[in-house]
């Protein structure tokens, strides 16, 4: 990553003003959004919103061409164009012809991804956002920092500073004043206008309308006061019928900022007349600037479902942190990216991509159903396969697709690592696991791998087999874990299989881009797994679970490898994580534990790949519970760690605070014990609880349950 | 259909009356105008869009008293503290209401002034947007409008405050006697 993005997240990340806002809206946010959707049937919302979004998709230049047709039958003019330049060509002559000398715009992401204003300006006509947060950031010359709240990185002092500027008088930093300003002073431009210009959050083709949303009524004003009006409409805003309006409204404001409706909503077909008597005039324009060309595209197509409300950035652990203007772009979040790949150009998000941790919050809540995380997986791939991967990145890569080599390595590690080592923890971990060590301690690698351990166990001859898929981090730093699940599972009467041909899951690959390696590590893995009589295959890492029962198909499939594809099916089918097959065992009461004694509180961490992913949430819990451990929720308890595998070595300076965040939470529930599912957590929440001197402890589940069987 | 629709109006901060007859909210629209202190003074005005609701309230008796007009144009508006108006429908879901303003007077009176004041006839209370849908037709309608509360921004520092670039105040007057359908 270059220098100066690195130093535009530390400066992001350390600026309190941006962090506290953003991070309190986005701490409200989920719960607002959840009262708002009461009553409402969410999955069901949103796939008819994704249906909708998604048929329109299809016909983008059919829907067009009908919307033309229906809005010019109502009296509007339309202009279609693919080309951001002819927009505002297009705009300037009206202006030129009419003898416009003053634009008031209401909120719109398309001006603002064509630079309008800066056009405008140069033409010499006056142009005043009129969104108070579109105009703070006007006055500031700032892009917008995030899609529906373009100013939230600005605090109330700087607002007044600017505003004192503008009006030429002190004033307080006064929210309430501060607004009364921008009304009094607003007021006159609108007034004034010779031009208003609008985007358009729907576009119906059926009755040629345009609708917008807004709260602070200044799109009613600029559609309403000037004699002319123009919306620039980017083509995915377009819909098929007039009734799809209402899906995306339910859905909408609800997503964006909690409300069941925002003050306003306006749907206009057609001029209406000025009021002094005269018809206004109407023009709408159709702007393409690659959305035809994605609605192409398989994998990005559905990133036209997208309503824009900005959900993905509300529930982003990432971009709480960082707020929108790291993105670089007029888009900023997880769409943005997406966006910013595409209206720009892909290697402009090189950099931006690397934010996403895959923690897949966005996912749940998108109204759109887009699989932003999806996306920007395929944005990584297509960067490493059009400029390749970084040397060292291909390095350790070809290492681990070299099964005997990597595991020599990191045997190798686990001596050399020792001079390091204090108590559990070690201050560098050596080979990928590079240098970062201040908010958090590394485990050592452990001197005997659970690959070597599992040959001394002594397990019962047992008719049901199960084949275990350790992944690096238990096989290498916590052996203890695999020899707690084969002592449950003995337990339970099940001969616990370890193929020591499997190796690593391919995930470290796979969310860096290198499609290859992990498809090459998938290929070994089925090998080793399906060699075996075994019924299931249990992994108690949530991301290598991940990776055999949902990943390994699509890796194989990009990379044309689909002679593997059946077998792929076969191991996924197999594949079970580790909470849900014990819960089924203890359920069949195949499985029991000591009763009776009161373990005192806990609290559950969820992983991401767990909770998200594989939808498993409730069984840790129950099981905890049936030990006899008191269940404290922390706040937050499904939000990442930070660890997202090498993340946390790539962009420490956003996975720190984000540890930071969870330990807080961690701590405040006054729990001595803190559980989790998954190896990749235990190692950064232990580490950072570690190097904070905490008496907490980290637990696997699977110790916990198995230290209690009876 | 009234409570839902009144319990979600007074959620997002508008403040909700119903009366029987168009007397009696002739009376509550004049005292409130006098409690407003509406006089015949820039600023200080009303102005009163064509509505159904003054067929037959005496357009004649009500342009006698000071500050109220029924001339509306963008300077007046922008003049007036209190813009009425009589909507079509109400959203019980929401607490939105909802008016054909393709005419517009109806939207400068609803937009301008620092007060709006609404009239929707209690009948035409509907239960969402589902049913409202079944009735508009933009073919005919050029600018339907939905006003859900008074103008509102978060746009500083997310603090909620209260009118923006539309009205402070919302008042929203249900008249049962004015029956139901869309004249």
């Amino acid at each position: 990553m270059k220098k100066d993005f690195k130093a535009s997240i530390t400066r992001a990340v350390n600026d309190a003003n941006l962090t506290g806002a953003l991070g309190k809206f986005s701490e409200a946010y989920k719960v607002n959004r959840a009262k708002a959707f009461e009553g409402i049937d969410f999955e069901a919302l949103r796939t008819t919103v994704a249906e909708i979004k998604s048929a329109a998709a299809c016909d983008l230049d059919a829907l067009a061409e009908t919307f033309k047709k229906n809005a010019e039958a109502q009296g509007a003019k339309v202009y279609r164009t693919s080309d951001p330049q002819q927009v505002k060509e297009y705009i300037l002559t009206v202006a030129r012809e009419r003898g416009v000398k003053n634009v008031v715009k209401s909120k719109s992401m398309a001006t603002e991804e064509i630079h309008l204003n800066r056009d405008l300006l140069e033409s010499g006509i006056s142009v005043a956002e009129t969104d108070l947060g579109e105009w703070i950031i006007q006055l500031a010359g700032h892009t917008p920092s995030h899609m529906v709240m373009p100013g939230i990185h600005m605090t109330k002092e700087e607002v007044a500073e600017l505003f004192s500027k503008e009006v030429d008088e002190r004033l307080e930093s006064d929210i309430p004043r501060l607004v009364k300003v921008a009304r009094d002073e607003l007021r006159g431009k609108f007034l004034a206008a010779d031009m208003g210009i609008t985007g358009a959050n729907i576009a119906v083709a059926e009755t040629g309308s345009i609708v917008l949303v807004t709260n602070e009524g200044n799109a009613r004003l600029v559609s309403t006061l000037p004699r002319i009006h123009i919306a620039v409409v980017g083509l995915e805003k377009l819909v098929e019928e007039f009734s799809s309006v209402t899906p995306i409204l339910e859905a909408l404001p609800r997503s964006a900022t909690a409300q069941l409706l925002t003050s306003y909503v306006s749907i206009i077909s057609g001029p209406t007349p000025n009021d002094d008597g005269t018809m206004k005039e109407l023009h709408i324009i159709l702007m393409d600037n690659k959305r035809t060309e994605m609605a192409r595209d398989p994998k990005f197509k559905q990133a036209l479902q997208c309503i824009r409300c900005g959900s993905c950035l509300n529930v982003c652990p990432i971009f709480r942190l960082v707020g929108g203007h790291v993105f670089g772009s007029v888009y900023t979040g997880g769409i943005g990216t997406i966006l910013t790949a595409w209206f720009d150009e892909l290697k402009k998000s090189d950099e931006i991509q690397g934010l996403c941790i895959q923690c897949g919050n966005c996912k749940e809540v998108c109204p759109g159903k887009l699989d932003i995380p999806g996306m920007i997986m395929e944005i990584r791939r297509r960067l490493v396969e059009e400029k390749g991967q970084p040397l060292v990145q291909k390095a350790i890569f070809s290492v681990v697709n070299n099964r005997r080599l990597f595991h020599t390595m990191l045997r190798a590690a686990s001596v050399a690592g020792k001079p390091f080592t204090s108590g559990q923890f070690i201050r560098h971990l050596p080979l990928f696991l590079s240098d970062l060590t201040e908010n958090r301690s590394l485990p050592a690698i452990a001197a005997e791998p659970f690959r070597d351990v599992v040959k001394k166990i002594k397990q019962p001859k047992c008719e049901e087999k199960v084949a275990f898929y350790a992944g690096c981090l238990i096989d290498f730093a916590y052996p203890e874990m695999g020899v707690a699940l084969v002592k449950l599972l003995n337990k339970a009467g099940i001969e616990v299989v370890f193929p020591q041909a499997q190796t690593c899951c391919g995930a470290p690959a796979l969310y860096n881009g290198a499609y290859e390696a992990a498809a090459n590590n998938a290929i070994e893995n089925i090998k080793a797994l399906l060699e075996e009589e075994v019924t299931q295959v249990v992994s108690a890492c949530p991301t290598c679970t991940v990776a055999l029962n949902h990943e390994f198909g699509a890796t194989l499939e990009t990379q044309g490898r689909t002679e593997w594809l059946a077998k792929a099916k076969e191991l996924a089918e197999k594949t079970v994580d580790f909470s849900t097959l014990v819960k089924r065992l203890v359920d069949q009461r195949r499985l029991s534990f000591k009763d009776g004694e009161a373990l005192g509180a806990i609290t559950y961490h969820d992983s991401c790949h767990l909770k998200r992913a594989l939808k498993v949430f409730e069984e840790p819990r129950e099981l905890l519970q049936t030990l006899g451990y008191q269940m404290t929720e922390m706040f937050e308890c499904d939000t990442c760690c930070g660890m997202g595998g090498s993340y946390s070595m790539k962009l420490p300076e956003i996975s720190a605070p984000i540890l930071k965040n969870k330990l807080a939470n961690i701590e405040k529930t006054g729990a001595p014990v803190v559980a989790m599912d998954c190896p990749g957590c235990v190692m950064q929440i232990r580490g950072g609880l570690d190097q904070r001197g905490s008496s907490i402890k980290v637990r696997h589940s699977v110790e916990l349950l198995a230290e209690r069987l009876d | 259909m009234y409570d839902a629709f009144k319990e979600r109006a007074i959620g997002v901060g508008a403040e909700v009356h119903r009366f029987a007859t168009k007397g009696e909210a002739t009376d509550f629209i004049l005292a409130f105008l006098q409690k407003e202190e509406i006089a015949d003074i820039p600023g200080s005005c009303a102005v009163w869009a064509e509505s159904p609701f003054l067929d037959g309230v005496g357009k004649t008796a009500l342009q006698q008293i000071a500050g109220i007009g029924f001339e509306v144009n963008r300077t007046l508006a922008a003049e007036a503290r209190v813009g009425i108006s009589q909507m079509d429908w109400a959203l019980a879901d929401t607490g939105s209401l909802v008016q054909d303003q393709s005419a517009v007077e109806k939207r400068l009176v609803s937009s301008l002034p620092a007060i709006h004041l609404a009239l929707v006839p209690t009948a035409n209370i509907l239960e969402g947007k589902k049913a409202l849908f079944e009735r508009l037709n933009p073919r005919t309608s050029s600018y339907i409008a939905f006003i859900t509360g008074p103008s509102r921004t978060a746009d500083i520092e997310r603090v909620l405050t209260i009118g923006v670039h539309g009205p402070q105040r919302l008042i929203i007057v249900f008249v049962d006697e004015l029956g139901g359908g869309i004249s």
